[in-house]
């Protein structure tokens, strides 16, 4: 038990002593939930409107005052033709167009309908649906304003109440799921790299002919990054509870004994990996592609998992992180127990029992 | 000139003889350009759902059908309690659930107004927020056919309606696709020319073959050619390769200049193989290169403006988005690749890259130190 202590001690001097990487590793989370919590959101703002109005009569200005007096767009009046119109577009200059027609209050007045024409650049498609949704809005708006002085019959009202997330926040979303990425890319890569980088300098030959058995070598190898991932695990929790006023709905000790198991998961496939590559640059792509990328992307947290076509989601099932996902949600934002979640703890435990004997399956004394 | 020559054998011949390197280059982004665009659908569809009807009525039926008719809602089922469909929210087996009241079909004609209740689990903002709009739109229009047949149309005054007609420009269909495989050739090209350039040279650093080259009278200039000649070559085979399979699988073909944006992937491959030789020069270990690069890699791909829009980030997220080279790339992939853009278009972008892989190979260079 001395021996492998001697050892931790020595992984951890090892780690210490990188002051670079450690700036990365601890300043990763940072960056991403500042990112996430700050940066990127669906919502539209200061979206470019080009307003091309043909009637300037009274009702066309006063809808255009609606839709200035909103702030999501930036809006420039311009009566542009349509090549003009077309070339603004191509260049990314404006996102939508919105076209009154010359007889606009007429049309309204006479003949009770008159038409606007929303030309939406799609080439992102949800972005240009949103926009031309909020616009529509406003014109609606208008219009129930216009009509006023008469009450519809039959009113069914929807009364809308959001569970969990009441002001629809995107931090509920992402916040497990950048715990999951970072605990993932540190865990795997970091051990990945770490033991192959002992082969490719040679010093694994010297490790492996000490009378210290080979696998307390990686075991002591791992718990450094151990310690550091729980680190990351605090301050994510922390930047989201004071940065992003999302608290822990549920038990802090089971979010941290979960999160030690998911660690242990990433450790395992870690060390699987590193056992199986030979140069560091081999084990950091495969980290980085083989176990990054599909960690993004089925975890669920980017891109919906029921969205995709169903062998993509069977696929899903495999990567650890997904459940990590699931339980995290469960226990930050819904608040639920242990009862609630023991299917996916269950499926973790396996995934890493799986690695983990496969690792000392193919564990070879002697090097190639 | 010679030198470079024999520098660049040297180089494609280290290249070649790391197999493995060379497959997960080839592999991996076809794989990514299959499998990226088919998961990313942020499409809000599939939204299960559950229905307690406390009123059993033609009306609430009526509704019922109507809904999952509509394709945007799955029906889980039909439950006795809105405490029960709570149970399955919290279990994840259902997204909303739909509480119709008793007597909702007698209490609307009668006293002219009833409510429904909508329990909505909000943890994706996104989708509950699409969710519930698409439910409230289609009750307005199930509400609007209850009123028709209750009240013939001439009883009604006529509104005036302001009827919106909207067009997609460059993307008709609203193919999300179109929309992904531009940006996923943009990350691809960003990934393999910053990682390749910055972790060749460190691990020449690591493994001491670069004191080697040190005490040669080979130039600083000649040196960092040789390094820079082969991935930009290597990028543009990738970056190919990538169009490739757009084609086939995605049949995305350019619309704009092709010409026009080779000419603008040359540049940015200088700018993206300047930033990782400029990460090389600061790194010891081929760990450290990696985690920097992934590092600034990740801000620059999720700053890019790749999955959301760039004019909805706060001021300070802008500038740095202005000063993020995938930003740029990533417009005029899109401009050129889905609107048909050409030469003219992006000059402005182009300008703006070629400043900053001046800039990044300059500063790469000055750094570079043969003795240390």
């Amino acid at each position: 038990m001395k021996q492998f202590f001697t050892f931790v001690k020595k992984e951890f001097y090892h780690v210490l002593r990188d002051r670079r990487t450690l700036l990365i590793l601890f300043g990763m989370p940072l960056a991403q939930i500042l990112i996430f919590g700050f940066a990127l959101t669906n919502e539209i703002k200061n979206a470019r409107v080009v307003i091309v109005d043909h009637a300037k009569d009274d009702a066309s200005r006063s809808l255009i005052e609606r839709i200035s007096a909103s702030n999501y767009f930036e809006i420039q009046e311009d009566v542009m033709d349509r090549a003009r119109m077309e070339t603004a577009f191509k260049e990314g200059k404006i996102k939508l167009a919105i076209l009154f027609p010359a007889n606009f209050q007429h049309d309204l007045r006479h003949q009770n309908q008159a038409p606007i024409q929303l030309i939406a650049d799609a080439s992102d498609p949800n972005y240009a649906t949103t926009l031309t949704n909020y616009v529509s809005s406003i014109i609606q708006d208008y219009q129930s304003e216009l009509n006023e002085t008469v009450a519809l019959p039959y009113r069914i009202t929807p009364e809308i109440r959001m569970l969990y997330n009441p002001q629809l926040k995107g931090a509920p979303n992402f916040v497990p799921g950048v715990m999951a990425l970072v605990l993932m890319l540190v865990s795997v890569m970091m051990t990945a790299i770490s033991i192959v980088r002992e082969k490719e300098t040679g010093t694994m030959e010297i490790l492996l002919v000490s009378p210290f058995k080979p696998v307390w070598v990686i075991l002591s190898k791992a718990v450094p990054y151990l310690i550091l991932s729980l680190v990351n695990v605090l301050s994510i929790v922390l930047m989201s509870v004071f940065v992003l006023q999302l608290p822990v709905e549920g038990s802090w000790l089971l979010l941290f004994a979960e999160s030690t198991l998911f660690i242990i998961t990433c450790l395992t496939l870690g060390i699987f990996i590193s056992i199986k590559t030979k140069s560091q640059q081999v084990a950091m792509l495969i980290s980085l592609m083989g176990m990054l990328l599909p960690t993004m992307m089925f975890s669920g947290f980017m891109f919906p998992i029921e969205n995709m076509p169903m062998p993509l989601q069977v696929i899903s099932n495999i990567v650890p992180a997904k459940w990590f996902y699931i339980i995290v949600k469960s226990i930050m934002i819904k608040g639920l127990g242990l009862a609630a979640i023991w299917k996916e703890t269950l499926i973790l435990s396996g995934i890493a029992l799986f690695f983990f004997v496969i690792s000392l399956r193919s564990f070879k004394i002697r090097l190639e | 000139m010679r030198t470079i020559r024999f520098l660049l054998e040297k180089e494609f011949r280290q290249i070649f003889r790391n197999r493995a390197i060379l497959i997960l280059i080839m592999v991996m982004p076809v794989m990514q350009l299959i499998i990226l665009p088919l998961a990313a659908d942020f499409e809000v569809k599939n939204i299960n759902l559950s229905v307690v009807d406390h009123d059993h009525s033609p009306y609430s039926r009526q509704l019922i059908s109507k809904i999952t008719a509509s394709g945007y809602f799955r029906l889980q089922g039909y439950h006795a309690s809105l405490k029960d469909a709570y149970q399955l929210i919290e279990e994840d087996k259902v997204d909303l659930a739909l509480e119709i009241p008793n007597g909702f079909e007698r209490n609307l004609i009668r006293e002219n107004e009833q409510q429904l209740f909508i329990a909505v689990n909000a943890i994706n903002g996104t989708k509950a927020g699409l969710g519930s709009a698409y439910l409230s739109s289609i009750l307005r229009d199930y509400n609007q056919e209850i009123r028709m047949e209750w009240i013939s149309p001439t009883r009604l005054q006529p509104l005036p309606i302001v009827e919106v007609i909207p067009k997609n420009r460059f993307n008709p269909q609203l193919n999300y696709q179109f929309f992904m495989v531009p940006g996923i050739l943009a990350i691809l090209l960003t990934m393999v020319g910053g990682f390749l350039s910055a972790l060749n040279i460190v691990k020449e650093k690591e493994i001491g073959t670069i004191e080697q080259i040190n005490v040669t009278p080979i130039r600083k200039h000649h040196f960092i050619l040789g390094k820079l000649i082969p991935f930009w070559i290597l990028g543009n085979v990738v970056f190919t390769l990538g169009l490739v399979v757009s084609w086939i699988i995605y049949d995305i073909f350019p619309q704009g200049n092709i010409l026009a944006m080779y000419g603008f992937i040359w540049i940015y491959l200088l700018a993206v193989l300047g930033f990782g030789l400029l990460v090389s020069t600061y790194t010891d270990t081929q760990q450290q290169a990696m985690f920097v690069m992934f590092f600034f890699m990740m801000i620059f791909i999720l700053m890019g403006g790749l999955f959301t829009s760039i004019d909805s980030m706060p001021g300070w997220a802008k500038w740095i988005a202005a000063l993020n080279p995938v930003s740029y790339l990533v417009e005029v992939m899109r401009m050129i690749i889905l609107k048909g853009s050409g030469w003219a278009a992006i000059l402005s972008h182009l300008g703006i890259l070629l400043a900053f892989a001046v800039v990044l190979n300059g500063w790469a260079i000055l750094n570079y130190r043969k003795t240390n």
